[in-house]
């Protein structure tokens, strides 16, 4: 079937801010589908709210909205564009359910605009829990018991009638927020009354539970003709129980055989038919271990974490091949664009093993729980391919970057020595995953727990020879994974035990052992053991991802890595180009998130505009730098020097850029040079004296450029030492790190004690630093140098002051509240510290302005977080300028006049969002640490316009109940007050503790008096659990929060879905939103803004 | 131990032995399906042939006996990247290195069989020996390689005897097919057998009078291996078959014999379909299909005479013929596997149509 004539012009919903459980995934999709469309002629209209993707760039979309992704806002557009289709696939659920208020409005229908990809009866026979289960019974695929229920009193009923444990989900919700398994009626009733007001129409489903079944999903495609195929399945490590977002998962399934797989794929192609898909669809299935039961635990009517997954994992385009099915084509009529040759109507077919691991965001929320359940934790994911399981695990661990590189947590004993001490609890251990220390009962229930450690768990119990059957008993993973784990532990034991034959040396490299563990096992260096892999001839070789296992020639140069094959990658460079390496920046984490694929990809495109052959390595499933079009080559490795070092070898690139990666490329510039490859743009020693404080500090003092006083120091008595000397609060942190990890405001010594304890789980290789902690505005700036001239783009400021970590701060540019003079200052300070720093590319300056007076805190001669934003905002792609001035050309030459540009006429608000409410027991205060996993835009003439939209796009929507909390420490009384009466003036009842109550009414603001946690009840708790509040203000103690009373509130406030702000600045930012809500908003085009 | 695949081109690769250390000369082939390795060991077109496998890990969930597509592994060799060492599945009795020393069948396991694939695709199918000697001299084992063909193969997987499979009483529909066993996969019989039919099976030399004797209400033709040409003398019963008007439907080598029969011709492929994710077409509707496919040898479409069959299916990656429909004829015939086992179970459907052709259940 041709393309539909009649789609001319498609709208095309973006997901928004990354959450958890809507990542970066979206944006690959988004930007894939985007592209696809405009191959067709077709005209695309782009709204998502998210400034750091992608998809939001001028040459995705041919026009771009970075606006809320609210119901009015879609329909404003509507009308301003006039598209002919809105496809809302691409979208995740919140694309999703958008589209879906706008068909049931009957909106779509009075303007004569089409939903494509798939019509609203499909999406609400897939997702509304009673269509679906009789749509699933109608054609008899079996799902498990269940019942819809609207109130707490039939959740019980049913339950009780179903028998528990029972499994609760809120329908419409993104990662399965506010669901859970209930074990009995009064945990049942907890989640059932969060998750029926989580849930977008008030209802949970509650349903047998099948924990323990294995969990297997199925990604397939249906055209418009009915044709339908798989592309992947992959099966969960982690048993019915564990969100699939949180499990290992493994492509393609193993511990099927072709009887269970083909009667799940039959399934899966019988329920996409009969839904009508048109486009893509993920099915997740329980399948009983021990028989052929099984039930359909979800589907997914759209573009998924799971189908990026697949894509990857087989190579084969899901969200491409979706937009042109879309636009009407069948598949036999799209062209498999990695053969050239076939066509997207056909299976691929794997040749290797794929496993995802997910990462978790425990390192930063040392207090939340880190049990796996039913709601996804997890930020992001790394994959990895090899050609066997045990390899393609080993490379996922070392890919995630959580400080451990196998399934080693600590240095093995050699046989004999060292035995487990007893009793010892796991929070003893270095890095939380070496288990050893557990005695063999304490290990045991370990064991039983699913948390994000637990095939260390495993290993230690394989260690202590526990038998894999019993391993299989308390854990439900299946035999054959504990057996590949044993594989693993045996190999260690094997190594310890020696001697190190170049027979074994092959074996562990095959299993994806690094030189560096094999190193600690065997006592034999790296540098050795290198030296012995070469003269053995056991080096990496490369294979291609190619869709078809080889049945067919394949065009695109996907690679991974082996240890036990030959190698087949085409490096020889045919048009003597230069070849460049861009290093990617790994899983999407808190702190380092989609911002950096951004600039890892434009980075990419510019150095091909350039003339320059493009090598990408990354490991990130989910995001754009890892499609295969991207750049010449890409090889999905882990970013260790040892993997990026075997690519070296194969490539032998001319250079390789490290700005653009995050903290995850900086870090292997030592490796790099060491392996002789020139460092592109700023040298690594100019990088290195940016993070070197004595070194900086000496710059700082050449440039005569002030900044808070500060000492180096390695111990706990070094750092009181150093904090008594500055005068408390100070700042404490370790260096070299990004998103403020282990980052603390201190007030005494007892602080001190407590977060260097924290920083020194994980072992430093550099100096904490101790700086004197100065309250004021907080300004930020990102430049291009190209060696003499400098460009800067604009002057962002924070809304919060210091001491919020500036990516959870709300920044707005351009910065108003500052001086001309101040202005000038920032200014020179930035051309001072380039220069100084002889910088060529990227720079990003963080800056303290207390009156008159500019300190800087931090200097990254990187790209960074806010770069996507600013050239968006500025019209300037900052990524592209950076990248042309490394391979040499100059600003001027470019066209651009040094200095700072003329400021836009729009005024753009970058608001953090949060995932606090998908984490149990995260603190969700704000401080140095950084906690926010995504960002929106609010663009407008106005500040307040602006200010509103991005408070929108963040889905802080208020009011509902007009009814608020404020609770505030005593020195922040009277600040308190001109917030409250601003929120009395907007229509707010304001209850508050004691305290704060007190000085609101002698102040003239009506404050009802509230009785603290402790207290009897009805206390403040009881008023937050009554679900009759919309607000929290309460702003926490600086330093160690010794006392729990407001973490508890704050935490009952998150988890029943109340907003809670933790900064004064924050809250007054929020009146003033309030008090501009704005009917209609004027839309802006992104691709239409220049600054010049 | 150590064994070597060797190839005619003198590409040697070396691995572990697995099953059988007995040497062979076969036909190297490759298959792309992840799962279903029992049913490929098992599946009778592969005789004459040693297969190696491109998904890396094999075994994994070990040999469940209910799945085997006929009593015995019939391959030549087997060769593979990994063994698993444990299997893992409820129904597992066995693993297969032991069914594969049971059944004394060679095999070869630790190559790259990626690399493998690669010559072979590039190269076009060739033969090669699975050995656990040391060769210091190849021209020797080369000459004995490019002396190997594969013959009389049909003859030795069919059954000797006829022998008649009843449905169970709840299913009987009362129609009676005659299924002759070219090599035929088990599943074949149970989908007629599921859809009512009492299943008359008979051996591949026996005559089209015995068959028609039987006054079946239809008659399939199996699946089988080797070069369809070699079967002069069943391809002269299948012209007595085409004349009755009883209908007909036939898999693979059934499908090319009914050509072969009706004055087509058929060729070898480069390196053959083997896997399970070939596209079909059907020409009619224009719908495509997901099949599991298992053949060296094709219809060659442009020697058919229009008058007496035309294309049904087609290869929606290569172009090749993937079934006819004969005129005036109730005879359809395809080149692929609706029974799959291993493979996608889309195109069962056929045999719903051709339990029409029999004047649907009674």
């Amino acid at each position: 079937m041709p393309k539909n004539p009649q789609i001319k012009k498609v709208l095309v919903l973006g997901s928004g801010p990354i959450v958890i459980g809507q990542a970066a995934e979206f944006d690959y999709a988004g930007t894939q589908a985007c592209r696809s469309l405009k191959e067709e002629g077709i005209e695309v209209v782009l709204l998502n709210s998210n400034p750091a993707t992608i998809m939001t760039d001028k040459d995705i979309a041919d026009r771009v909205y970075i606006e809320p992704l609210t119901v009015e806002v879609v329909e404003q557009l509507v009308r301003k564009e006039k598209p002919d289709s809105i496809l809302p696939t691409l979208g995740g659920q919140a694309g999703l359910n958008l589209a879906m208020e706008l068909e049931e409005s009957g909106f779509l229908r009075e303007k004569h605009v089409r939903l494509i990809g798939t019509s609203a009866l499909t999406i609400k026979k897939a997702e509304d829990r009673e269509m679906f289960k009789e749509t699933m019974e109608k054609i008899g695929e079996p799902v498990a018991p269940s019942d819809i229920v609207e109130t707490v009193e039939d959740g019980l009923r049913i339950a009780g009638h179903i028998g528990y444990p029972v499994v609760l989900r809120p329908a419409y919700t993104l990662g399965g927020s506010g669901g859970g398994i209930a074990k009995n009626p009064e945990e049942c009733r907890e989640i059932l009354e969060n998750g029926l007001r989580l849930s977008r129409v008030g209802q949970v489903l509650v349903e047998r539970c099948i924990a323990g079944w294995k969990e297997i999903e199925y990604e397939v495609m249906r055209d418009g003709a009915g044709n339908v195929i798989t592309v992947c399945n992959m099966e969960n490590i982690d048993p019915v129980g564990v969100h699939t977002g949180d499990s290992i998962v493994v492509a393609p399934s193993q511990t099927l055989g072709d009887k269970e797989y083909q009667m799940l794929r039959s399934s899966a192609l019988n329920i996409i038919t009969e839904l009508g898909i048109t486009g893509g669809c993920n099915v997740q299935y329980a399948l009983h271990p021990s028989s052929f039961e099984y039930c359909v635990i979800e589907v997914n009517p759209r573009v998924s974490r799971s189908s990026a997954l697949a894509s990857k994992a087989t190579g084969y385009p899901i969200a491409k091949v979706a937009a042109k099915i879309a636009l009407g084509y069948t598949l036999d009529e799209i062209k498999n664009a990695v053969t050239g040759k076939t066509y997207a109507s056909f299976e691929p077919m794997l040749d290797y093993c794929v496993v995802k691991m997910p990462r978790l965001p425990f390192d930063k929320f040392i207090s939340a729980k880190r049990t796996l359940g039913t709601q996804m934790k997890a930020t992001g994911e790394v994959m990895s391919i090899c050609t066997n399981f045990e390899g393609a695990l080993m490379k996922a661990i070392r890919s995630l970057e959580q400080h451990i590189d196998s399934l080693l947590a600590n240095t093995l004993p050699r046989s004999g020595d060292k035995k487990p001490a007893k009793g010892t609890g796991v929070e003893k251990s270095p890095n939380g995953y070496d288990f050893s220390g557990l005695d063999d009962e304490a290990l045991l229930k370990q064991l039983e727990k699913a948390d994000d450690r637990r095939i260390w768990v495993i290993a230690e119990a394989l260690r202590r020879k526990m038998s894999e059957e019993s391993i299989h008993e308390i854990t439900q993973i299946d035999r054959w994974f504990i057996d590949k784990l044993a594989v693993l532990v045996e190999m260690e034991q094997a190594l310890a035990d020696g001697p190190l034959t170049e027979g074994l040396l092959r074996e562990a490299k095959r299993l994806e052992f690094p030189d560096q563990v094999i190193s600690r096992l065997t006592g034999i260096s790296p540098e050795e053991i290198k030296a012995m892999r070469h003269a053995g001839g056991i080096r990496a070789a490369y294979k291609m991802v190619d869709t078809c296992a080889a049945e067919f020639a394949a065009e695109t140069p996907y690679y991974y890595s082996c240890f036990d094959g030959y190698d087949e990658a085409r490096t020889e460079n045919i048009q003597s180009k230069k070849k460049v390496l861009v290093l990617g920046s790994g899983p999407i984490r808190i702190g380092q998130g989609i911002e950096f694929d951004f600039c890892s990809v434009h980075s990419t495109w510019a150095f091909s505009r350039e003339g320059y052959e493009t090598i990408i390595v990354n490991n990130n499933p989910e995001t754009v730098s890892t499609d295969f079009d991207i750049a010449d080559r890409l090889y999905f490795e882990p970013l260790t020097p040892e993997d990026v070092e075997s690519i070296v070898d194969r490539e032998k690139p001319d250079g390789a850029v490290v700005q653009f990666g995050g903290q995850t490329a900086i870090k292997l510039t030592e490796s790099l040079m060491k392996m002789g490859v020139p460092i592109l743009g700023t040298a690594a020693e100019d990088v290195d004296a940016a993070e070197d404080r004595e070194r900086f500090d000496e710059i700082l003092e050449r440039c005569r450029i002030p900044r808070p006083a500060g000492h180096t120091v390695f111990t706990a008595e070094e750092a009181k030492r150093a904090a008594n000397d500055l005068g408390y609060p100070v700042l404490v942190r370790p260096s070299y790190v990004l998103g403020g990890q282990g980052m603390q405001i201190c007030i005494s010594d007892e602080d001190i004690d407590e977060f260097i304890g924290i920083i020194n789980q994980i072992a430093q290789d550099h100096p904490i630093l101790v700086d004197k902690y100065i309250v004021g505005k907080e300004i930020e700036v990102d430049a291009v140098c190209d060696g003499q001239d400098i460009l800067i783009p604009g002057i962002m400021e924070h809304i919060e002051r210091t001491g919020v970590h500036s990516g959870d701060s709300i920044s707005v540019y351009p910065a108003s509240s500052i001086t001309p003079e101040t202005e000038a200052t920032l200014v020179d300070y930035t051309e001072r510290l380039a220069r100084a720093l002889h910088v060529k590319g990227m720079i990003n300056i963080q800056f303290i302005v207390a009156g008159e007076q500019v300190y800087i805190i931090e200097v990254n001669p990187r790209s960074s977080r806010t770069v996507p934003y600013i050239s968006k905002v500025t019209g300037i792609p900052i990524v592209s300028l950076a990248t042309q001035v490394i391979c040499g050309h100059k600003l001027r030459e470019l066209g651009y006049t040094p200095g700072l540009q003329k400021k836009s006429e729009y005024v753009a608000i970058k608001m953090p969002v949060f995932s606090f409410e998908k984490i149990r027991g995260a603190d969700i205060s704000l401080g140095p640490e950084m906690k926010s996993t995504g960002e929106c835009l609010g663009i407008a003439k106005t500040f307040n316009e602006a200010l509103y939209k991005a408070f929108e796009g963040a889905g802080i929507k208020l009011p509902k109940y007009k009814n608020m909390i404020i609770t505030v420490r005593e020195s922040e009384h009277q600040e308190a007050v001109e917030i409250a009466r601003r929120f009395q003036q907007a229509g707010y009842k304001i209850f508050a503790t004691r305290g704060t109550a007190r000085t609101l009414n002698a102040n003239g603001v009506k404050a009802y008096p509230v009785r603290k946690l402790e207290q009897e009840t009805p206390n403040i708790l009881d008023l937050i659990l009554g679900h009759q509040i919309d607000l929290v203000i309460d702003i926490p103690q600086q330093g160690a929060e010794r006392s729990h009373d407001g973490f508890v509130i704050r935490r009952n406030a998150i988890e029943t879905g109340v907003h809670v702000l933790t900064s004064l600045d924050t809250a007054k930012a929020l009146a003033t939103s309030l008090e501009n809500r704005a009917k209609e908003l004027t839309l802006i085009d992104i691709a239409q803004v220049k600054t010049v | 131990m150590k064994a070597f695949l060797i190839l005619e081109d003198g590409t040697i690769f070396e691995g572990t032995s697995i099953g059988s250390a007995k040497e062979v000369i076969s036909e190297i082939v490759f298959n792309t399906s992840m799962t279903g390795y029992l049913e490929i060991l098992t599946d009778p077109s592969y005789a004459g042939q040693a297969v190696a496998m491109t998904y890396p890990l094999i075994g994994n969930y070990g040999i469940c006996s209910e799945d085997k597509e006929s009593g015995r592994p019939w391959l030549d060799g087997y060769i593979v990247r990994e063994l698993s060492r444990i299997p893992s599945n409820f129904r597992s009795e066995d693993t297969i290195q032991h069914f594969l020393q049971q059944y004394d069948i060679p095999g070869i396991s630790g190559i790259d069989t990626r690399a493998l694939t690669k010559i072979l695709r590039e190269k076009g199918t060739m033969n090669g020996m699975i050995t656990t000697n040391v060769y210091g001299d190849l021209a020797e084992p080369i000459s004995r390689m490019k002396k190997y063909q594969v013959s009389g193969v049909v003859r030795r997987v069919s059954c000797k005897e006829k022998y008649v499979l009843n449905p169970k009483d709840s299913l009987n529909c009362g129609k009676r097919v005659a299924l002759l066993d070219l090599g035929e996969k088990k599943n074949i019989a149970r989908s007629l057998l599921q859809r009512g039919c009492q299943v008359t099976v008979f051996p591949c030399d026996a005559s089209a009078e015995e068959i028609l004797a039987e006054s079946p209400d239809g008659i399939m033709l199996s699946n089988g291996p080797g070069d369809p040409k070699e079967n002069r003398e069943i391809i002269q019963e299948i012209q007595k078959l085409y004349k009755s008007d009883i209908p007909i439907f036939a898999i693979c080598l059934g499908h090319q014999l009914m050509a072969l029969a009706n004055g087509a011709d058929t060729y070898k492929l480069k390196y053959g379909h083997r896997g399970g994710n070939h596209p079909v077409k059907d020409l009619t509707t224009g719908r495509v299909y997901i099949s599991s496919q298992n053949h060296g040898y094709a219809v060659d479409a442009k020697s058919l005479d229009p008058e007496i069959a035309t294309p049904a299916f087609v290869n929606v990656n290569d172009g090749t013929n993937e079934g006819l429909i004969y005129k005036g004829k109730n005879i359809f015939t395809v080149q692929y596997h609706p029974e799959a086992c291993p493979g996608p179970q889309d195109s069962r459907y056929l045999f719903d149509r051709f339990m029409e052709m029999m004047g649907g259940i009674k």
